[in-house]
């Protein structure tokens, strides 16, 4: 009975069959009479052991809460049905517990253990869709539970998990908020996500929970911004916004020189944001003139240059202006308006009158970020004017913002034409519009000398329309025009007072008396006449009215008291009865003022002053100006005024912050080591963390250091980190770096002190984990040692020795605290103060080891420059390589680089050697490989003074050996590298491994692959040098042209198969494809897909264009271009045999 | 993000709910029906309205307003994106937007919205996505469903959420493979009292129907994609080869999509196909005007003009009209005073005209302004910029499709002011 009517209400499903259903008519549920009863149908149907009957009752449950009906009575039955096998069914009882769940808590605990069990199950969407449900249930109890689902479900195989785990973050915090330090680990973890399904997510994510963690973005931002394209257009719209903010804490202002120049030249002084230069008084001008030299002056210092970070951004958000979808046009022509330099601003203005043809909603919210940047930025739309001009079926609202986008436009050349259009408008029906035409034709009048005249007569004819509101509206601006230049319009104002006869909204009457009072000098005759109609009809008028009327009264008694005496008298005395007491007020004060008594104060001398003082002007300004300083497109900037959780968009800084804080490199030794130790296994690197299992008493020293550092703790730590930067200091500003420590105060000495105290034992300083912190400390205790072949700081070391014990400290601290910040989630941000010292650290980030530790420069000696210079290319190297290893196919996981035997364990006497081609440029000499050599001592005996002799090398081949290592204690690990430029040729170099007690004779031989760097070209550069190539050598085809064909097994066949195949056999970079969307569909786009690389070889930077072009059924064509023929040879040798393994 | 939909009929019943995040009573809708009674139309409801506690973003489509509750800050516009998208999908699904149909399918709706957010942030937008989980109701469906007691959701997951390219599902599968695409322009313009042209533009729209096989590659080019000026894409298109080589290289969506839409090059003069004489005037002393309006075709290609239709909002002082149209047939409507002309083919010899005389309430005054007259119109076989489509190739399956591409012009907001 009960399944028959059900059914009546899913077919024929109109409201009037299914509604009584519901409990209404008490018959309808059969036998059930009772009301409360009603429900019981709909509990046999669930207990039922029939699919049909439990879906047709949660349709009906659903059905009840779509409608917003109460059916939480029905839980208990509801629940027990979480565990059914029909999907339909199970998807309906989710609905219901997620909307139940929150009042019913205790029964919702039974539903838990199904998806506890949900999050094991071997199939992506249902584990997602466990930990959708789990964490939408709203029960506070479960929070462990969802926390422990959520760490688990980021670490999941599978993307869409783990964008569900990112989707669950802020449903976590929102329940919990106590979480936060838990959830933002996971959200760290999920920022270094490289698929485009998480990213949107995890922004969002993160804009939830912890905004102000910018620095967690530092290592993420170029790939967000390479990934941006790609990620699904909602994603888009957060983390463009987000990516806003960012740029504007990490980047310098495009605009700054312009700002500085515009503000010193007196235009309208739109860009600067401290100016004070509202009125152009002509004292200001010399000051000006000042300011402005001054600035030419600093623009001439300091050429702006663009951070490509930055210029990144803009590069990577320009081609979402097309995208279809409103939301993703305005974040990004926001993001343009605030970040982009003023002359690249043009490009979204086109965008934006685009989504002027959507729906009026659209419309609605676009012009008003149309008007607030066509107040700063007016070019930009000037060509789009006739595009907003108003339509007659527009809504009121359209019309309005429209009218005031034209007004903020209008400019002497196309004033005339605005006007024609504004005398369209006023005669519309819609009076709302007309008013706000007039106050635009105010404004315009205003703002545009030349048009004054002419608006303020057009607006004189209006007094004369039959609207009573248009009149009215008019007197008001006529009002504030006449103030401008009074004298020359005295017959308007005569004209006007001939209107308070007719006009009888209050704020125009009010206007009027104003006016006549203001000026009753141009109108002798007239005012005391207005003033005697005025006392007649006083008891009728409005408050304001009746304000007016007292103004008025007493200027004429200042002004002409002969004949407005008693008039003045008359009016004050009704005033006085009046029921409104801020008139009564206002009437006591005049009289006392202005009436001369015996009792009357020092003050009535000045009343003349008082009242007839000349007034300023009024500014006649947009509603929008300043709204800029909301972030455009945000719903604080719509409603003008901060809507809960804005985050306010921050001003530029004044010096950028170092960028090389995004810098991201393939994971070395270091680094990852000492990360690990920080987050406690919280990345899974195997190559490094085995290397770090073994080596007891690195951890050691380093945890000593660790907690010298950790000492300090918190903001300490920050601060000393960005003191003294090791040799800049030195040759910089001592006395820079002198203050600052000062200013850091004690805890620092302490450190200092520690440090000093550690120092007598050089032997647990001087073998800490890395390569690079091996370079540093010999750099460093060597002098102090007395050991002569310190090459390393003799130029500009003339420190003193405690200074130097410091500087020593700080750097390892420095290093310390840097990873600190990047890697553990809980440090408190930044702090603005401390940005001051940050922004030292900035100009000596060149220096900085984090910069380059891919390639550590033993102990030679390096002019600075030429450091500096290496330094600089290392930044630029790390952002094309960045660009590989974020754009999805081209990962070249660290695992992959291949470790070869140097010296076996047995071989060795317990020392073994292996070695790697770190694929880092090698800093001191770009034409050398660097070749990361890894010393690991199992022996029981320390090793002592590692190094490199008498290389027996080919001719031509250079080696640069690394820096000794004076000890390697039993069970260490050590890394170091060295370079050797094998002139382009796979001969082995050979060389001898010394010890202190034993030489090992040892070889390196690379494989072809790994005598090219990857360059960076585009699709049309790579196609061109590929011409030129085949050109200019190519009378002999084949010379410098191999092409082989091959077959591609099954698994090979993807482009991620193939591309990272290529880059392992070859150290070359993908040359992104002409379309960026044929990076992510797998299916080959038209006609079979080709995949490009590009390098040159280490030594003679000849060049390396590798083509791969995949056909059906796994055919491949592959084709090397190399100058070297030999070179060329080989590789496609080494490739074929990468592809075809 | 989005906190709470809730669906509204004009007359204010608030007959779906849907909240994504904790429950938000419906009282918070009474913000919003104040506003509504406080504005005269319905497109004159603020579409942001703040209220003490929450933010209130809505849309007003197909006679319906879609009402969502937002609690922090959140781009304004991706809140109305979305509802759109959500209205865009009912349609999608039940071949209309409107109360009936959501009534109708309550369960559905509900399912969908479910899916469309998770905890107020947008999951699955993609029709194609949406329709792998919840399957769009057909008659047959319907039956099979009443007999066997299944239902519309889908029993497979949705692996369109998982692919690289969530707008097309995975196994498509056609006997007639098809593609077809309509260039549809529209001309905005706005015309003064002597038929000078104040502002006019070409609008146009690349609407494609794609019915194709497996994972098919198109690649659309034309012969003079100089003439467009801006453009938006679908997602699917390749940005980058549209950019360098201007052609639209793309894998297609399954059915019914947007491909683009483009602006023509503001150098262009626009034809205006047509010319309105009009002349509308009320006496001063008298209480009744006369209306005379003719069309005539103007710029045409040589194409008929069809469809034309004028539309007249009469202000709300007119009493009666009395008129009498040469060709087609004229409605009015006293309540909303709205005056539309159905003219049909324009007859370049015998131009149809539309005369008589209207009446104003006694006593009223004479109307300030004169009503401006809206047209439409359209004409086949012909996009009046000049843009054609060279050619339409396949890659990636290896059937031969049938291609069509179709022209239409058509009237936007054209408007002659009188």
């Amino acid at each position: 009975m009960s399944a028959s009517s059900a059914f009546n209400d899913e077919k024929g499903g109109s409201s009037n069959v299914g509604e009584p259903e519901y409990g209404h008519d008490p018959a309808s549920g059969g036998i059930f009479s009772s009301d409360y009863k009603r429900h019981d149908d709909l509990k046999e149907m669930l207990d039922s052991n029939k699919d049909s009957l439990k879906l047709e009752a949660m349709k009906r449950i659903v059905a009840m809460i779509a409608r917003g009906k109460n059916a939480s009575d029905l839980f208990p039955a509801v629940v027990k049905n979480v565990a059914c096998k029909n999907i339909e069914v199970k998807k309906l009882v989710y609905v219901y517990l997620v909307r139940y769940a929150e009042e019913q808590q205790d029964l919702a605990l039974l539903s838990i253990s199904t998806f506890q069990r949900g999050l094991k199950d071997p199939n992506q969407l249902i584990r997602a869709s466990a930990l959708r449900v789990l964490s939408s249930i709203r029960v506070t109890i479960i929070v462990p539970i969802m926390m422990l689902a959520i760490k688990e479900a980021a670490s999941d195989m599978s993307p869409y998990v783990r964008k569900t785990a990112a989707h669950a973050i802020p449903k976590l915090y929102s329940l919990d908020p106590e979480q936060k330090d838990c959830l933002i680990e996971v959200i760290e973890k999920l920022l270094a996500d490289k698929t485009t399904l998480v990213a949107g997510s995890v922004v969002m994510a993160f804009e939830e929970v912890c905004p102000e963690r910018i620095d967690l973005i530092h290592k993420n931002y170029r790939k967000l911004c390479n990934l941006l394209i790609d990620v699904e257009e909602w994603g888009q719209v957060v983390i463009i916004n987000m990516l806003t903010r960012y740029a504007r804490t990490q980047f310098l202002n495009p605009n700054m020189n312009e700002s500085l120049l515009e503000e010193g030249g007196g235009e309208k002084a739109f860009y600067g944001s401290d100016n004070d230069d509202d009125t152009d008084d002509e004292e200001d001008k010399e000051e000006k003139e000042k300011k402005k030299t001054e600035a030419t002056a600093i623009v001439k210092r300091k050429p702006y240059v663009m951070d490509p970070d930055h210029r990144l951004l803009l590069r990577n958000t320009k081609p979402l202006l097309q995208s279809r979808n409103a939301a993703v046009v305005m974040a990004v022509a926001q993001l343009y308006f605030h970040l982009a330099p003023k002359a690249e601003v043009g490009v979204i203005a086109k965008a934006l009158v685009r989504l002027m043809r959507s729906h009026s909603e659209v419309q609605y919210v676009v012009l008003q970020n149309v008007a607030t940047m066509s107040i700063k930025r007016r070019g930009m739309f000037e060509p789009y004017l006739k595009s907003f001009y108003i339509r007659s079926t527009d809504p009121t609202q359209i019309k309005v913002l429209k009218l005031e986008v034209l007004t903020n436009l209008a400019n002497e050349t196309n004033i005339s034409t605005i006007l024609r259009e504004f005398q369209t408008y006023i005669k519309s029906n819609d009076k709302d519009f007309v008013a706000a035409t007039i106050q635009a034709i105010g404004r315009c009048a205003t703002n545009i000398g030349e048009v004054r005249d002419t608006c303020l007569n057009g607006l004189v004819q209006l007094l004369s329309n039959r609207d009573e509101l248009v009149v009215a509206e008019s007197v008001v601006v006529i009002k504030k025009l006449l103030q401008m230049q009074p004298e020359q319009h005295s017959d308007i104002i005569k004209h006007m007072a001939k209107l308070t006869d007719n006009i009888q909204v209050p704020m125009a009457r009010a206007s009027i008396l104003w006016l006549i009072g203001e000026y009753c000098e141009h109108v002798p005759k007239i005012a005391p006449d207005v003033l005697r109609k005025m006392a007649k009809t006083f008891t009728n008028e409005e408050d304001i009215v009746k304000l007016q009327i007292i103004n008025l009264a007493a200027k004429l008694y200042l002004t002409n008291s002969k004949q407005t005496k008693l008039l003045t008298q008359y009016v004050l005395n009704l005033a006085k009865y009046d029921q409104n007491y801020d008139i009564r007020d206002r009437a006591r004060f005049i009289r006392q003022l202005i009436v001369p008594t015996d009792k009357s104060g020092a003050l009535s001398k000045y009343a003349k002053k008082l009242f007839l003082a000349l007034k300023p002007a009024p500014v006649l300004e947009s509603p929008f100006k300043d709204r800029d300083h909301f972030q455009l497109g945000s719903l604080s900037h719509l409603l003008n005024a901060k809507a809960g959780g804005y985050q306010v968009l921050p001003d530029w800084p004044e010096a950028a912050p170092d960028p090389s804080v995004r810098n991201v490199e393939v994971p070395e030794w270091t680094k990852c080591s000492s990360r690990e130790k920080r987050k406690e296994k919280k990345a899974d690197k195997p190559f490094y963390s085995d290397s770090e299992g073994e080596s007891g008493p690195t951890e050691s020293a380093d945890s000593a250091s660790d907690t010298a550092s950790g000492s300090e703790s918190g903001s300490g730590s920050e601060e000393s980190g960005s003191g003294s930067e090791s040799e800049e200091s030195n040759e910089e500003s001592e006395s820079a770096s002198e203050e600052d420590e000062e200013e850091e105060g004690k805890k620092k000495k302490k450190n200092v002190e520690k440090i000093k105290a550690r120092k007598p034992v050089p032997e647990s300083e001087s073998e800490p984990s890395s390569g690079e912190e091996v370079k540093k400390s010999e750099k460093k205790s060597k002098p102090r040692i007395g050991s002569s072949e310190s090459e390393s700081e003799e130029d500009d070391d003339s420190e003193s020795e405690s200074s130097e014990s410091e500087e020593e400290s700080e750097e390892e601290s420095e290093e310390e605290t840097k990873k600190k910040k990047k890697t553990t989630a809980s440090k408190p941000p930044s702090k603005p103060p401390k940005k001051e010292n940050k922004k030292e650290k900035k100009e000596m980030s060149l220096l900085d080891f984090d910069d380059f530790d891919p390639a550590p420069s033993p102990s030679q000696v390096t002019p600075l420059n030429n450091f500096l210079s290496s330094s600089l290319v290392t930044d630029l190297e790390g952002l094309s390589l960045t660009d590989n290893v974020l754009s999805p196919t081209t990962i070249v996981p660290s695992g992959n680089l291949k470790t070869y035997e140097l010296l076996h364990r047995i071989t060795g006497e317990g020392l073994s050697v292996e070695y790697c081609f770190s694929r880092q440029p090698f800093s001191p000499d770009l034409h050398m490989v660097a070749v990361k050599i890894q010393f690991t001592n199992s022996a029981t005996s320390e090793a002592k003074s590692l190094h490199v002799e008498d290389a027996k090398l080919q001719s031509g081949m250079r080696i640069k050996e690394f820096p000794e290592i004076e000890v390697l204690p039993a069970g260490e690990t050590v890394s170091v590298v060295m370079g050797i430029d094998f002139c382009d040729s796979t001969q082995a170099a050979n060389f001898q491994l010394c010890t202190h007690t034993r030489k090992f004779f040892v070889s390196i031989q690379p494989p072809v692959g790994e005598l090219m760097m990857p360059i960076f070209m585009t699709e049309n550069e790579f196609k061109k040098e590929q011409e030129t190539l085949l050109q200019s050598l190519g009378q002999l085809m084949g010379m410098n042209e191999i092409t082989e064909k091959l077959t591609l097994e099954e698994k090979c066949q993807g482009e991620h198969a193939v591309v990272q195949r290529v880059t392992t056999a070859a150290n070359l970079s993908r040359v992104p494809c002409g379309s960026d969307k044929e990076c992510s569909p797998p299916v080959p786009p038209p006609p079979f897909p080709i995949h490009r690389f590009a390098g040159k070889t280490v030594t003679s930077g000849s060049l390396v264009l590798v083509s791969v072009v995949t056909k059906e059924d796994g055919a491949a064509q592959l084709t090397v271009n190399c100058e070297k023929m030999v070179i060329g040879t080989m590789l496609v040798k080494d490739i074929l045999q990468a592809l075809t393994q | 993000m989005i906190n709470s939909l809730f669906l509204i009929n004009p007359s204010g019943e608030i007959f779906l709910e849907k909240h994504w995040k904790s429950v938000v009573s419906r009282s918070v809708c009474d913000y919003f029906l104040e506003a509504k009674e406080k504005a005269l139309e319905p497109e004159d409801v603020p579409p942001v309205i703040h209220t003490p506690h929450h933010y209130l973003i809505s849309i007003y489509r197909d006679k319906l307003f879609f009402l969502s509750v937002i609690q922090t800050e959140v781009p304004p516009l991706f809140v109305i994106e979305f509802l759109h998208r959500v209205a865009e999908m009912i349609q999608d699904y039940f071949g209309e937007c409107s109360e009936t149909v959501v009534k109708d399918h309550m369960v559905m709706v509900y399912e969908l919205l479910e899916e469309m957010l998770d905890n107020g942030f947008p999951l699955a937008t993609e029709s194609n996505v949406l329709k792998e989980m919840i399957r769009p109701p057909t008659i047959l469906r319907s039956v099979v469903n009443t007999l066997t007691g299944t239902s519309n959701v889908g029993d497979t997951f949705p692996t369109g959420q998982l692919s690289t390219i969530p707008w097309r599902r995975a196994g498509v599968r056609y006997t007639n493979n098809e593609a077809y695409f309509d260039v549809v322009e529209e001309i905005d313009a706005i015309l003064d009292q002597s038929g000078t042209t104040v502002f006019a533009e070409i609008q146009g729209v690349v609407e494609a129907c794609v019915k194709l096989s497996g994972m098919p590659d198109l690649t659309l080019s034309f012969m003079n994609p100089r003439l467009l000026d801006d453009v938006s894409f679908h997602p699917c298109v390749r940005y980058k080869l549209w950019e360098s080589e201007r052609v639209l290289s793309f894998i297609p969506p399954d059915g019914n999509f947007t491909l683009m839409t483009y602006h023509v090059n503001a150098q262009n003069l626009v034809a205006i196909p047509v010319y309105v004489k009009q002349s509308i005037s009320f006496f001063e002393c008298g209480s009744d005007g006369r209306l005379d309006v003719t069309v005539g075709p103007k710029q045409t290609m040589g194409k008929t003009v069809e469809g034309v239709m004028v539309t007249v909002h009469l202000p709300k002082t007119i009493l009666s009209i009395n008129l009498t149209a040469t060709q087609g047939s004229y409605t009015y409507d006293n309540g909303t005073k709205l005056l539309v002309w159905d003219i049909g083919k324009l007859n370049p010899q015998k131009l149809p005209n539309l005369r008589g005389s209207l009446s104003l309430q006694a006593g009223a005054p004479k109307p300030e302004e004169n009503p401006s007259l809206n047209i439409d119109l359209n004409i086949q076989q012909l996009a009046i910029s000049g843009l054609k489509v060279n050619r339409l190739d396949m890659f990636g399956e290896k059937y031969k499709p049938f291609k069509g591409v179709k022209y239409i012009t058509k009237a936007g907001k054209f408007q002659v002011r009188t």
